[in-house]
């Protein structure tokens, strides 16, 4: 290997971790409307990419009109700047996001915390609403629940009742 | 389709989606119950983020005297007078009771949901195709909330019947501008970008009847049609809406959030 790839493996390998701390910095920024989830676990955090020698973080909002879309943006670039201080945000749109990118763990961890976890896969127009599919009670684990009102606290959370316990509680929409 | 046209036609988009959302804001805290509050709220966010998207985009092809001068999507919402607004008349009508609020939201639901299912697959304009698929899994839940409400209002009591059939009534003449083409809605049909609209009122009728049906409510004729919304031409109400929307950032503008 010449002397001049040999400095561009090392600048490729700087570059590198650059971008694995980043990621690494990354994984503590939690979702402001579910704080025991992190946006990695949401789908939000799509990737951190490296432009002109400093990281890029790809974000995709989970509704349009989300109100926490600013707030994870500016969590984002704070955590970021700690590694790389010339880090930036970019909004992608397109693949729209979607509840299929919620991880396992992140579903496991809804429910734990009372909320109700997106059933099936968005591609499934009988997901849509919640309304005639069976939604599991996270605190008694019943079958027995009803759909009160496919809007919920948040754009992202329909709000459901347990006939057997009585608990209201909140389902994660599918989209 | 010149670049005018096209930032024109991403403005209508925008702006049908802006004044429907901000009239629906103006139901937080006073619809008939905590459900429906939540729901029109939630389904007025939507609107409202749908609406920085189009707007950003819009304001971005913006050119005075051929240089690009960009603005951006609180300049084109806050800072632009009536005659400038080019909503449809159908989503700047006054809120009235819960059932023409429906009404008014079951009309354009089913319109939206057509037209962003035409934007999300054309290539012409790709950003925009980005924001139309992300807002057809939102419509969708705003369709099917409205759709389920003109149900269980038309077959509801005799009264809910008889109201929300005075609503569809008393609507139907905004219905006709959805579906009658300018220069800008032609010029974007051939360029891709818009839905040929005499196509999208064969799907629109389809969906509007069989619900309708469903609620035993009569469909109304198509008689005589209120247009002029896309040329600047707006009914009284809208004037009201943009006075309160923009007192703020007219009397304070250089007031941030």
């Amino acid at each position: 290997m010449t002397e001049f790839g040999a400095k561009n493996d090392l600048e490729h390998n700087r570059e590198n971790d650059l971008v694995k701390a980043v990621k690494r910095q990354l994984e503590d920024v939690m979702d402001p409307e579910l704080p025991f989830l992190s946006i990695s676990d949401m789908g939000i955090l799509r990737d951190v990419i490296l432009e002109d020698g400093h990281t890029v973080c790809i974000l995709t909002p989970t509704y349009s009109g989300c109100p926490a879309t600013d707030v994870i943006s500016k969590d984002v670039l704070a955590a970021a700047q700690v590694v790389d201080p010339s880090s930036e945000i970019r909004i992608a749109m397109a693949p729209a996001w979607t509840t299929d990118w919620i991880s396992e763990q992140a579903r496991a961890k809804m429910t734990a915390n009372g909320i109700a976890p997106p059933v099936g896969e968005s591609h499934d127009k009988a997901f849509l609403t919640g309304d005639g599919k069976i939604i599991p009670c996270p605190t008694c684990k019943s079958l027995d629940t009803k759909l009160i009102s496919p809007f919920g606290s948040t754009a992202c959370k329909a709000s459901f009742k347990c006939n057997a316990c009585l608990e209201p509680f909140e389902h994660f929409k599918c989209i | 389709m010149n670049k005018v046209q096209h930032k024109q036609a991403l403005l209508r988009l925008g702006d049908d989606a802006l004044i429907l959302g901000q009239r629906l804001g103006d139901w937080c805290g006073h619809a008939p119950a905590l459900e429906e509050d939540i729901a029109l709220t939630n389904i007025a966010l939507d609107l409202i983020g749908r609406t920085q998207s189009y707007l950003t985009l819009s304001g971005a092809l913006n050119e005075v005297n051929g240089e690009s001068k960009p603005l951006t999507d609180d300049q084109l919402a806050f800072h632009r007078v009536e005659r400038d607004f080019q909503n449809l008349l159908l989503v700047e009508q006054p809120n009235g009771d819960f059932g023409d609020t429906i009404a008014r939201q079951f009309l354009f639901d089913n319109y939206a949901l057509l037209r962003a299912e035409h934007i999300a697959t054309q290539t012409f304009d790709l950003d925009a195709a980005a924001i139309a698929a992300k807002a057809i899994k939102e419509i969708r839940y705003h369709q099917d909330h409205s759709s389920k409400w003109i149900i269980r209002l038309g077959d509801g009591t005799p009264e809910s019947h008889s109201r929300i059939q005075n609503s569809i009534n008393e609507l139907w003449k905004f219905t006709g501008e959805m579906f009658t083409p300018d220069e800008i809605d032609l010029a974007g049909a051939s360029a891709g970008l818009l839905p040929d609209l005499s196509a999208l009122k064969i799907k629109w009728d389809s969906a509007i009847n069989s619900v309708l049906e469903e609620a035993s409510l009569v469909r109304p004729d198509d008689a005589w049609m209120q247009t002029g919304g896309r040329q600047g031409l707006h009914t009284e109400s809208l004037g009201f809406l943009l006075a309160e929307m923009q007192s703020l950032p007219r009397t304070y503008p250089d007031a941030t959030w």
